[in-house]
């Protein structure tokens, strides 16, 4: 496959091509309408409500402007505007045609947009339901389970189905093969019938084995699943508060600079501008995005900020007290994008020097990287200059921003020395100079201004000497201690295993599965296990 | 306000030290745990002045000044060979590249690697030979001893100051490293294992200036190829000063031999023991001896280490540029003689570029051979009819393919039993060791020397051998 244009990931609701957002008071529908022929990447037809990476980029901007411009929504209805099909999930020639990195990509966004759909339901009170009205297969099954409620139509034929297995030789990687065991609660032996037929399961067997909640009668399908979203929306906790609207990014706050395998991105901190937080979080998310989509080869991010930290534990400090709607989609979606940080397959490598603003909520950009270094003397451009690195800890770091393991990265930095975190509870509020940073284990490594270019130097171009694969391998394990959730599976287990999948000759080999979809010729499976 | 240091004084030297804020600081926080480990482990004996040479410059004049040095007095300098700025990579996979003036991230662990290893061999030899003063044969060979322990030392600063000056902090833990490890020490021994051996008598030290020096040579040799540029001038100067040590090993064993012969022609026997010479099958068993544990330093015949090194153009083979091939050794192979159980040797096939260290051991092994055929001329031209000869490379080995099996002098392999009752023959017994020791008294007068060695042809930088080359009062 190639690509000749960069991805963007800035969109609006009036330039979607696949969905239909409205609102009416607080219920929200959200309806799927795929234009075939509007695939992000010429050489594939977006059939039957399929999916390419651009279907769920619209996704994602919905689940967005839902949180922000619609304080009013309690209650998001997911369907299909096409008759007799729901969604037939991600594109399969889209993936055939896909090279690997793209389709881990691809898995990756996909996943971060269900947990942000379940993460809005869980933290903003906006109740996401699934209003299956036809056929909902694979990755169209997945977006029913990132709702809190999936209702199906009971029209006798349609189904709810996992076919990768059995059809293409793949996983449900969009989270589903977790989700049906773990977040519905499906008997295990009956997850392995369903996730091995290629037909899926309709009506009242669907319920029975939870794998959707509710049926509803064809007849008079919009108007019963209305209903029933205005009982849900009576249950939801969303806090009162004016809506934002997301104006065009005006990339002020994030800065990416390239040189050979390395990008760095530095991060301003406020002035005294009340937008602050949510505007650089914007620009990191999409950032992120961009770099990880169009850059593959760029293994290694250097994060930097710039600023005053007074500022940004101030800037902090409002947010926090606010308690309003507003205030709690942004230190939300901060988490949010902290969490893509933490699944970016990606070396990350904070250094900490005078004029960077490592305090509170931005100091986690450095806890998320694999690596810490701060400087210990004056700016390398500058040695008689009095100005200190130093980073502060604030109410940020002690569980405002959990990592999706549960822990916070500090908990997460301690999990063998679990006394340690309250001790440092005990320094918040405090600048603390180097040594000390260096003495409480908050950095790699604390080099003076003699050693300072040398030692990054020499650890960047170390790394990048690394095979990127073993990288990614070391990096998701080591930034991943200890417990285990959905969201830590998803990304862990079940995308390393599709990972491993995706690679192999039954999957993406010339008589693979994936590659014979559609063909009418049977897939050809080397029988041995491995 | 501290008062300012004249580094270069101090520290003659080539690398701009008094311009290097960095390295100024790295040393002068090694310097005094180098002068504390000097006065621990270097040179019992006390003197007031031996005549050196210190190296002040790197050019023909500096590099060899003569004068009576107080031996802690000694300004180790830091010289590296005058650099070329053209110079490119000549082997591996950056064949062809620029020199790498600085450390290659890439690269950074392997280097630093072979630096501690180059490192932790020459303070070794001083401990080895720290005793020695108190047995010189004359003061000739006191002033001797002194000077490869004064230039073990520099060299010990020049793999220091590369630790320091590109090296950064672990740099630094490294190179005080190399004097926390000491020779035969139980907690913390030299890293490799020859220099952990005791070098008791002078017979030993002229072989161990012999052969285990020779091995340094070439250790060094492959270095100066090196594709980071400051290891290889580096490397370039060392080798001009290690010739000196070979010196002093070829002549000692030289002049060993020719009193052995001269005693042999005198009693007409070689049973010379009871006149004060050491027997030739001694001096053969003391030849075995240190031959074959410095073959052990090059390492195991097979190496993927000296391969990857290789490939990465962090250390060359010796003499690089003269090989006519394409200096990547992709598709090269070469071959290898392995013992069998039954007791033949067979030849198997390998990758050259595998056969790193069986190289580097072959051209010393030629070397090494060359000090062999002059000492049986010396024995030749004095009609004495007995001939050293080195032994196989598979004797008496503790590393590589050879180890675990039992060959003779002669390349036989042989069952345990066979080997334990030729091993009296064949190394060093204990009765040799003591009876070579029972030789060793000091001679420190003025052009008076030893019963067991003869003395030199010249003296040093024109000087006569009766020269006060060590003021001892």
């Amino acid at each position: 496959m190639t690509r000749t244009t960069s991805v963007t990931f800035e969109r609006h609701p009036s330039g979607y091509r696949h969905w239909k957002l409205t609102t009416d008071g607080d219920v929200a529908w959200l309806e799927l309408d795929v234009d075939a022929d509007a695939g992000l990447v010429p050489g594939y037809e977006l059939k039957l409500n399929s999916y390419d990476l651009g279907v769920d980029i619209e996704l994602y901007d919905a689940t967005q402007r839902l949180r922000f411009e619609h304080p009013e929504v309690r209650v998001v209805i997911v369907t299909s505007a096409k008759d007799n099909v729901f969604c037939a999930g991600a594109n399969i020639r889209m993936l055939a045609s896909s090279s690997h990195e793209w389709k881990v990509n691809f898995c990756k966004f996909t996943n971060e947009t269900r947990n942000a759909m379940e993460d809005a339901t869980a933290h903003s009170g906006q109740i996401y339901v699934a209003a299956v009205n036809g056929t909902c297969a694979g990755g169209g099954y997945e977006i029913a389970l990132a709702c809190e409620k999936i209702l199906l139509v009971d029209d006798n034929s349609s189904t709810v189905a996992l076919p990768e297995v059995p059809l293409l030789g793949v996983l449900p990687g969009t989270g589903g093969l977790t989700r049906v065991v773990d977040k519905r609660g499906v008997r295990r032996d009956l997850a392995d019938v369903f996730a091995t037929r290629p037909d899926g399961v309709k009506g009242r067997t669907a319920v029975d084995w939870r794998l959707v909640d509710e049926l509803v009668p064809r007849q008079g399908f919009r108007e019963a699943v209305l209903a029933r979203a205005k009982e849900f929306a009576r249950t939801s906790e969303r806090l009162d508060g004016e809506g934002v609207e997301l104006k065009p990014l005006k990339h002020r706050y994030v800065d990416i600079a390239r040189s050979g395998s390395e990008a760095t991105i530095t991060v301003k901190g406020p002035e005294d501008d009340d937008g602050w937080l949510l505007d650089v979080t914007r620009e990191l998310d999409d950032a992120i995005l961009r770099l990880r989509t169009n850059e593959p080869e760029l293994g290694t991010w250097v994060l930097r900020t710039e600023g005053d930290p007074a500022k940004v534990l101030e800037h902090e400090r409002a947010v926090f007290d606010a308690k309003d709607c507003l205030s709690n989609e942004i230190v939300h979606y901060f988490k949010r994008t902290l969490k893509r940080l933490d699944v970016t397959s990606r070396s990350l490598i904070a250094l900490i020097e005078p004029g960077s603003c490592y305090a509170g909520l931005l100091l986690e950009l450095a806890l998320a990287a694999d690596r810490q270094y701060i400087l210990d003397g004056p700016p390398i451009d500058d040695e008689d200059s009095e100005e200190r690195a130093a980073i502060t800890l604030s109410e940020a770091n002690f569980g405002r921003f959990p990592m999706g393991n549960g822990l916070t990265r500090l908990e997460s930095r301690f999990f063998g020395d679990p006394d340690h975190v309250p001790r440092l509870a005990e320094v918040c509020g405090k600048a603390l100079s180097p040594a000390e940073v260096n003495g409480l284990g908050l950095v790699t490594d604390a080099p003076d201004d003699l050693d300072w270019e040398d030692e990054i130097r020499i650890a960047l171009e170390g790394r990048a000497s690394l095979s990127p694969d073993a990288l990614t391998g070391m990096e998701a394990n080591h930034r991943f201690v200890g417990p285990e959730t959905l969201e830590s599976k998803i990304f862990g287990r079940l995308a390393a295993w599709q990972n491993w999948i995706f690679t192999r000759p039954n999957a993406s080999g010339p008589e693979g599965a994936l590659r014979r979809y559609g063909t009418g010729q049977k897939a050809v499976f080397d029988r041995k296990r491995v | 306000m501290p008062t300012k240091i004249d580094y270069d004084a101090r520290i003659p030297n080539n690398v701009d030290l008094s311009g290097d804020r960095r390295l100024q600081r790295a040393l002068e926080g090694w310097q005094p745990k180098f002068l504390d480990w000097w006065g621990e482990m270097g040179p019992t004996l006390r003197t007031h002045g031996v005549y050196l040479r210190t190296a002040v410059s790197v050019g023909r004049d500096g590099w060899a000044h003569f004068d009576h040095v107080n031996v802690p007095d000694y300004r180790w300098g830091i010289f590296l060979a005058e650099p070329d700025p053209d110079r490119v990579i000549g082997f591996g996979e950056h064949k062809g590249e620029p020199a790498w003036q600085q450390v290659p991230g890439e690269y950074r662990a392997d280097l630093q690697r072979l630096i501690v290893i180059q490192g932790d061999t020459e303070p070794a030899s001083v401990e080895q030979q720290k005793l020695l003063g108190l047995t010189a044969p004359s003061l000739y060979d006191l002033r001797n001893l002194f000077q490869v322990n004064v230039e073990e030392g520099r060299h010990l600063w020049a793999m220091v100051y590369l630790l320091h000056a590109y090296f950064g902090r672990e740099g630094r833990d490294e190179a005080e490293g190399l004097l926390l490890r000491n020779s035969g020490s139980p907690d913390a021994p030299r890293i490799l294992g020859a220099f952990n051996e005791e070098t008791a008598d002078w017979l030993a030290f002229y072989m161990f200036t012999y052969f285990t020096d020779r091995d340094g040579k070439y250790q060094l040799g492959t270095l100066k190829e090196s594709g980071f540029d400051p290891l290889s001038r580096t490397c370039e100067f060392m080798l001009k000063e290690e010739a000196h040590h070979m010196f002093v090993g070829t002549t000692g064993v030289d002049r060993v031999v020719t009193r052995s012969a001269e005693l042999i022609r005198e009693h007409d026997t070689f049973d010379i023991g009871g006149h004060g010479g050491i027997p030739l099958d001694v001096i053969q068993r003391y030849l075995n001896f240190h031959y074959t544990v410095s073959l052990d330093l090059f390492g195991g015949e097979t190496s993927t280490n000296a391969a990857n090194y290789y490939t990465a153009g962090l250390k060359g083979r010796w003499q690089e540029p003269r090989r006519k091939d394409d200096h990547k050794l992709t598709d090269a192979a070469g071959s290898l003689s392995r013992p069998k159980a039954d007791g033949t040797w067979e030849t198997e096939e390998h990758a050259a570029i595998l056969l790193l260290n069986l190289d580097l051991r072959e051209e010393y092994r030629a070397d090494c051979q060359t000090g062999v055929n002059r000492w049986n001329k010396i024995l030749d031209e004095a009609g004495v009819d007995f001939r050293f000869v080195l032994p196989h490379p598979g004797f008496n080995r503790e590393v590589g393919i050879n180890s675990g099996h039992h060959v003779t002098p002669d390349g036989t392999v042989v069952d345990e039993r066979t080997w334990l009752a030729g091993k009296r023959k064949w190394l060093p017994t204990p009765e040799d060791l003591t009876f070579v020791r029972s030789l060793m008294h000091p001679v420190y007068e003025r052009g008076k020397i030893a019963s067991w060695v003869a003395p030199p042809r010249q003296g040093i930088n024109g000087k006569p051998f009766d020269y006060e080359y060590v003021y001892l009062s």
